[in-house]
Parts: structure tokens; C-alpha cells; sequence
């Protein structure tokens, strides 16, 4: 255990934890985008920046990413850090206007559109955090998406954008999305994401559509479970 | 003559070299543009099931390399620099000439698919500026009359061979 002072409070956290639940646990709320527990941590939002104090120095830091240390000083509403979040978040407003999240968050923070960001109309509401990405590779272990190109012409897709012959349209990627910038419909037996539509089981006892066949199968050949088993649905089970 | 050889193979070919895994990536990358002169599709699903890394983390690489094209490209591919160096020794002008010269605009091929023009950051011969680098041949100080020059010669290269 190492012990903390975080906003004046006094906080021990086990070692090899990091910064951002030690604030959370002693009640104070950090604003996050990007920071999901199905996924590894990448400090791509860059909300979660608060102040740390090591001896005589202080410096930013984002404290998703950041280890507990014995006798570190957090301050997490600092006006230096509030003029970072507030940075970052005018930065991701302007890149994507048009999600509600980033919206709310703002005036949560009492940040408005400033016109000196020109706005971006072509971004959709991505905030290129790679979460999906991530839970892609990591969770799914079919890495079917990927974040393609660089700098201004970023964006995440299927290669070539064509329909991907490994996704297997769980939508565990709209799922951690922070942002809801990846689109996915369900209409009855028919799900479309990514550009391809997934033919949905229904469950033989009440008869919902509930997972995309080819997500059962994948389940199936992982696990060894029989598809008749995966076919009911996991409420009738 | 050696036969030809498909686009698959040659890539099964290039990743046995280099060995699989993520690591050998960039290099198997590289020696596929080398031999096809830019990244084909198809070369790509290859290398990417032959070096057990997923597609898109291939084509992610691919995507974020200039140094890479996924479009094919020219027999000659012209390189000019716009570094610091070579800007302020009128690099500008030279893309000028070569465009109108050419008739193409960076990024695109001649329809004989002769030339391909392209802007690089730095080639690090800045003390040569402004540099162009045609295929594996740098052309330091030159000037617009040598554009002409330049281009003149290879096609009477090319001619000849």
C-alpha cells in the first residue's frame, strides 16, 4: 500500500493501481472518455489530467495511465488543470460538434464552442480514442477494425473499407465507444454494422433475436460449446 | 527470365524471409512495394495470414506510411523534396515545372504509366537543395531548365532498353 494526499484528503491505494481510481474512490468525480474496465488503458481522451506534486515540482499528468506513488500530492481541480481539461475538451468539441456526450460534457464543464477552432464536418463523432480497437483485438480477438492513415485524414474503419470477412457483429466496438460515433441497426433478424448485415438467431423458447449467428458460431469454435446450446438465448438458459 | 510468379506466392515468399510475427512487418511491407512497386490488396490479405498479424493491423501500417502506396505507381517515381532547405531554394517552383512537365499533380501517375509524382518531406540532403530523388538517383541544385533535362534522358533510357 502507498498512501496519497488527494485533494487534501488522505488516501492509501495498493501498489501497481492507478491514479484514476484512487480519486474515484475517495469520491472525487474525473471526467473520462476513453477509460472503459473491458479495456487496457491508452490515455487518448486526455480528460482525466489532474496536478501532481513530487517534492518541489508539479507537473500534468493523465492519471488513467499514471501509477500511485508514496507521498505523491494530487490536486485534481486545480485552475492548471481545469485549463487543460478545458483545452482538451474545446479541441474535442470542435472535432465533433455533433455528439451528444461531448455536448453534455461541456456544459458540464462549462465549456463552450470557441470560434477560434475551425469545426469539423467530416468526423462524424469519432475521437479517434481507439477504444473499439482496442475491445476488437483484445476482448473479441478478432481485430476486424483498425484506425487507418494518419494526422487530419485519420479514421477508424474495416480495411479498405469493405465488409470485413472476420467481424463476427457482436458490437462490442458501439458498445465501449464513448461517443456513439460507430452505427449499428437492428431490425429484427438483421443487424448492420460496418457495412455488412448479420443474420440474427432467434431463440427457439421465447423466439428473441439475440445475437448474430456468426457471433455463436465464432463462440462455438472458441469454447467447444454446441450451437444448439448457444441458440437459446441466454435468459432462457 | 525468371517465370512468373503469382502475387501471392511472391509474398509468401518475402514473409518467409523476414519470418512472421509483427515484428518483420515494415520490412515485409517494404520488400512487397519493392517488387510489385506498390502494395497490392491482394499481397496484403497475404502477408497478413502468412505473418499471423490481423488484416487491419497490416493495412493500418500501410495506411500510415507515405512511404507506402496502396495505388500503383509509375516505372519512375519522382521524389520532390520540400524540406526546410529545399523550399527555401525554390522546391515550389520545381513541383511547378515537373506538374506541367508531366502533366500530373503529386500523388498521381502519367496515363503511360512512365511517371509517378510525389512531395517528400526531407531526404536529408539538404546541403544539395532543392533535391529531387528519382528512383534511387538524387539530382542535387536543380533548377527548372534541368527539369526538362532530367526527364528527356530517362525517357531516352527507357527507349533504348
Amino acid at each position: 500500500m502507498v498512501n496519497m494526499m488527494i485533494d487534501g484528503k488522505n488516501v492509501s491505494a495498493p501498489k501497481g493501481t492507478m491514479l484514476l481510481e484512487s480519486i474515484r474512490g475517495a469520491g472525487i468525480a474525473v471526467p473520462t472518455l476513453c477509460a472503459h474496465e473491458a479495456i487496457s488503458r491508452s490515455g487518448a481522451c486526455r480528460l482525466c489530467v489532474v496536478e501532481i506534486k513530487k517534492g518541489n515540482r508539479t507537473r500534468i499528468v493523465t492519471s488513467c495511465l499514471y501509477g500511485v506513488e508514496e507521498g505523491l500530492i494530487v490536486d485534481t481541480k486545480s485552475e492548471r488543470v481545469l485549463n487543460v481539461r478545458r483545452l482538451v475538451m474545446e479541441l474535442l468539441l470542435s472535432r465533433c460538434p455533433e455528439s451528444d456526450v461531448l455536448q453534455k460534457m461541456a456544459r458540464d464543464m462549462g465549456v463552450a464552442p470557441q470560434p477560434r477552432y475551425a469545426v469539423d464536418t467530416d468526423k462524424g463523432k469519432c475521437i479517434l480514442c481507439r477504444s473499439c480497437v482496442r475491445v476488437c483485438e483484445e476482448v473479441v480477438g478478432v481485430s476486424a477494425i483498425g484506425l487507418f492513415s494518419r494526422g487530419s485524414y485519420k479514421e477508424v474503419g474495416t480495411p479498405y473499407n469493405e465488409k470485413s470477412e472476420v467481424c463476427i457483429g457482436c458490437g462490442a466496438c458501439a458498445y465501449v465507444c464513448p461517443t456513439g460515433h460507430i452505427e449499428m441497426i437492428s431490425t429484427g433478424d438483421r443487424r448492420k454494422i460496418w457495412g455488412r448485415t448479420f443474420k440474427m438467431q432467434a431463440c427457439p423458447k421465447c423466439g428473441k433475436f439475440f445475437a448474430p449467428v456468426d457471433q455463436l458460431k465464432f463462440i462455438s469454435k472458441k469454447t467447444g460449446t454446441s450451437m444448439e446450446e448457444l441458440s437459446v438465448c441466454t435468459e432462457c438458459r | 527470365m525468371t517465370k512468373p510468379i503469382s502475387v501471392a506466392a511472391k509474398t509468401r515468399q518475402i514473409v518467409k524471409k523476414h519470418g512472421g510475427g509483427k515484428s518483420g512487418m515494415i520490412a515485409v511491407l517494404q520488400d512487397i512495394q519493392e517488387a510489385f512497386n506498390y502494395l497490392p490488396k491482394e499481397a496484403l490479405k497475404t502477408a497478413a495470414k502468412a505473418m499471423n498479424v490481423p488484416f487491419s493491423r497490416v493495412y493500418e501500417a500501410a495506411t500510415f506510411y507515405t512511404a507506402f502506396s496502396l495505388k500503383p505507381r509509375g516505372k519512375h517515381i519522382v521524389k520532390i523534396c520540400k524540406g526546410t532547405a529545399c523550399h527555401v531554394r525554390g522546391a515550389a517552383i520545381l513541383q511547378d515545372r515537373f506538374e506541367t512537365t508531366l502533366g500530373i499533380k503529386p500523388g498521381q501517375t502519367t496515363a503511360d504509366g512512365k511517371f509517378s509524382l510525389e512531395t517528400v518531406n526531407c531526404v536529408g540532403a539538404c546541403a544539395l537543395g532543392p533535391v529531387v530523388v528519382i528512383n534511387a538517383d538524387y539530382h542535387g541544385q536543380v533548377t527548372i531548365n534541368k527539369v526538362d533535362k532530367i526527364i528527356k534522358k530517362i525517357n531516352e533510357e527507357g527507349a533504348q532498353s
